[in-house]
């Protein structure tokens, strides 16, 4: 893939990612601050179909941009053309690895199984 | 080593003690230069050399005396003495700056520390290795690409008028001389990185409205050690002594590859 392109999708996902995390920080106002932290309002939470679906959208957008960031930070460290598609690929594998994670507890979470 | 005596400096001790009157003394300033030949040395030194300098002396004119009458073993490569060649980059008081387009008298200090310029191999001395510089400029086609043959269309040149010449000349007045790529915080880490000499070189070529080699050039350096590396410290603009400025060069040409700009 063109690094143009990779660029794009990590621009892309932090403006996404700082519009949905405001949503998500603007939510904590519609209940008292001090109860929209306790154990039952988070799985409550969870248990809103929209509100999981958002939880997964940032899951995505910000493993997406948090792994490119790190894969350009660590290509920059080292050079040598086997060092590089290891870093690609490595962080490819912790991307779909804590996204897959991540998205399994919103799932179990949202169908009460925690 | 034995510390020699600058003949001008012996003179001027030689009168004073002669006649016993006060001669009148001239400025001295103390050049502290890194020597370091790869191929013999397993580290560097400083040397110090005190050398006597006017007003309008400039570094390379008081590395020239020191080369001429205490040290001719000393590396520096110079050509031109008027920031036209780009042959004498050096670290002139830990910044990256041309010896023949700095006076001793604007740095304000009597020590002057000179150093080879960061990010290049050294060869000796304060001279330094350009392979990868000229490599990366030559990488990026530094031409005008047009399939338009002026002997076969019957024109004489390609016309462009002020507003064209506009966009692209102030980098036109790039002289190769490494100082960007030498401060750039970037070069220092990734020695794959292609530097914002040749970024801002592509700029000038692909901001040209002569020049038809926009996708090819930017094919070059949009990879994973090219435009996008760039962390826009600004350092590249701060140093050029052309008054290049590669930072904006390289936002510009961002715009291209990510479609702001045609």
């Amino acid at each position: 893939m063109r690094e143009s392109i990779v660029m794009k999708i990590h621009y892309g996902t932090a403006l996404g990612a700082v519009a949905l995390v405001a949503i998500h920080i603007l939510m904590r106002l519609t209940v008292d601050f001090h109860e929209s932290l306790t154990y039952d309002a988070v799985v409550a939470n969870y248990q809103m179909l929209g509100y999981a679906l958002l939880l997964e959208l940032i899951l995505i957008l910000i493993s997406v941009h948090g792994f490119n960031g790190l894969r350009v930070i660590l290509l920059e460290l080292r050079q040598g053309s086997g060092y590089e598609k290891g870093v690609t690929y490595g962080c490819i594998a912790g991307m779909v690895v804590l996204i897959a994670y991540g998205t399994r507890t919103i799932i179990m979470t949202n169908m009460g199984m925690i | 080593m034995e510390q020699k005596i600058h003949p001008k400096i012996k003179e001027y001790q030689e009168k004073q003690e002669e006649s016993k009157v006060e001669v009148p003394k001239a400025n001295l300033v103390t050049l502290k230069i890194k020597k370091y030949n790869p191929n013999k040395d397993s580290s560097s030194s400083y040397q110090n050399y005190q050398v006597p300098v006017e007003k309008w002396t400039t570094v390379l004119d008081a590395l020239l005396d020191v080369k001429q009458n205490l040290d001719h073993s000393i590396g520096v490569r110079y050509s031109c003495r008027q920031a036209a060649c780009g042959s004498c980059g050096m670290k002139i008081n830990g910044k990256p700056k041309l010896a023949c387009f700095t006076k001793i008298s604007e740095l304000d200090s009597t020590e002057i520390t000179l150093e080879p310029m960061d990010n290049f191999p050294i060869t000796r001395d304060l001279v330094v290795d350009f392979s990868r510089l000229f490599a990366n400029h030559k990488k990026i086609m530094p031409y005008i690409m047009n399939n338009e043959s002026e002997i076969s269309n019957g024109t004489k040149e390609f016309l462009q008028d002020p507003k064209h010449v506009e966009e692209y000349i102030q980098f036109a007045g790039c002289i190769k001389c490494g100082l960007c790529n030498s401060a750039c915080p970037t070069m220092a880490m990734d020695s794959s990185f292609v530097g914002p000499q040749a970024l801002a070189q592509a700029y000038r070529y692909v901001a040209d409205n002569r020049d038809k080699g926009k996708d090819n050039r930017l094919k070059v350096i949009d990879e994973s050690h090219g435009i996008w590396r760039c962390h826009f410290a600004g350092s590249c603009s701060q140093v050029c002594p052309k008054g290049v400025d590669p930072a904006m060069g390289i936002q510009l040409l961002r715009g291209y590859l990510l479609g702001f700009r045609d």
